[in-house]
């Protein structure tokens, strides 16, 4: 079973199936990951293994977080992060041990979590897909305006305030987005390299956490079946 | 980086054996296609006004003209679908899209044959060279081309 794996987003570009029909790709490096920590239901009261990422010079690390890499035997190391796994299989890990993309053959949908590409202070007609007013019939200077925000003390609560997770303008992107069910196009164990189809959050170079899909969805659950 | 890694994972699906094509050439691009379990070629035929995009996104529009009305269809030309692309002509064109094309009616719409040209001289020398290889050497190529 696939633990999990980390890895940053080279890019997209697209391939042609089996059909020729034309498929976006994104290609990811993913790994090679090692096991920094593995924790038990006994001693940290659920199961689970720490993967460490990418090499780093020390002298850009801290000494704590060195001390705690060359527990597991390893160099530093910039990205750690914990999967949730079954005790059998974190039973299996052992600390150092090299964790690649050859863990997923086999598996046909992946959820990849990262951090999406930041917007800055966006509209609501641009964060929210508001409609926006009309570009005439009295309209003027106001087109992309949300509009009103309150009205009739707020529906007759007498608060007379907005109502609480009103949808207006603010800070939009740069946050953490899983996208579930990708799936799997190929793999190249040699280079650490895993293909999926679609897009996934954030830019090129960004940090993404993949893990086994956790559940599919009506259509993805099909095509697994299918295939 | 990135970009070499990226060509490295589509390299598979390029295709080695395409022509050179150009913008103005006229060609023949024979297309595949299914219909329910079988498969036949159609042949669609005319002049590349436009070459886009670069590696496996690589397209071509190829404009023609069907019962007087212009149509005009564009190809990935790495596309499975594509199954090979013949050469019928090579326009003269001083321009890399050729919508021009779209305001001509009748014979305007032909596009000069490419004689000229400094690549065509250097064709030319190459092959004349090669067919007087056996034989004493050429005095003068350029001469010979005029």
């Amino acid at each position: 079973m696939a633990t999990g794996l980390i890895g940053r987003i080279i890019g997209m570009t697209r391939l042609y199936d089996k059909s020729g029909r034309n498929v976006p790709v994104t290609v990811i490096e993913a790994g090679p990951c090692f096991v920094s920590q593995v924790k038990a239901a006994q001693t940290d009261g659920y199961s689970a293994v720490q993967l460490a990422y990418e090499d780093v010079k020390p002298r850009n690390s801290t000494v704590p977080v060195i001390g705690h890499d060359a527990k597991a035997g390893l160099g530093a190391k910039r990205v750690h992060r914990e999967f949730r796994v079954a005790e059998s299989v974190a039973g299996e890990l052992e600390l150092g041990q090299q964790v690649t993309v050859a863990t997923f053959e086999g598996i046909g949908f992946v959820d990849v979590t990262g951090t999406s590409k930041g917007k800055g202070y966006a509209g609501t007609m641009k964060r929210w897909g508001h409609k926006g007013q009309p570009a005439s019939h009295g309209v003027e200077r106001k087109h992309r305006s949300p509009g009103s925000i309150c009205s009739h003390a707020s529906n007759r609560g007498f608060s007379g305030r907005p109502k609480k997770g009103l949808h207006m303008s603010g800070h939009m992107g740069d946050a953490r987005i899983t996208t579930r069910s990708m799936e799997v196009w190929g793999l190249d164990v040699k280079k650490n390299l895993l293909i999926l189809k679609g897009a996934v959050p954030g830019a090129c170079k960004g940090l993404v956490y993949i893990r086994e899909a956790k559940r599919l969805c009506k259509s993805k659950a099909r095509l697994a079946k299918a295939s | 980086m990135s970009q070499q890694i990226l060509e490295a994972v589509v390299k598979s699906q390029l295709k080695t054996d395409l022509p050179a094509l150009n913008v103005g050439d006229t060609v023949d691009v024979h297309v595949r296609i299914i219909e329910g379990a079988k498969q036949r070629i159609q042949i669609f035929n005319g002049v590349i006004i436009k070459m886009q995009s670069q590696g496996i996104s690589r397209s071509i529009t190829v404009r023609r003209i069907v019962a007087n009305e212009g149509v005009e269809r564009t190809f990935k030309i790495h596309s499975p679908k594509v199954a090979t692309i013949d050469i019928k002509r090579h326009g003269h064109t001083r321009r890399a899209r050729l919508y021009y094309l779209r305001d001509r009616i009748g014979k305007k719409r032909r596009l000069r044959d490419r004689r000229r040209g400094l690549a065509n001289l250097i064709v030319k020398t190459a092959s004349a060279k090669k067919t007087k290889a056996a034989t004493p050497p050429a005095t003068d190529d350029n001469s010979e081309n005029k």
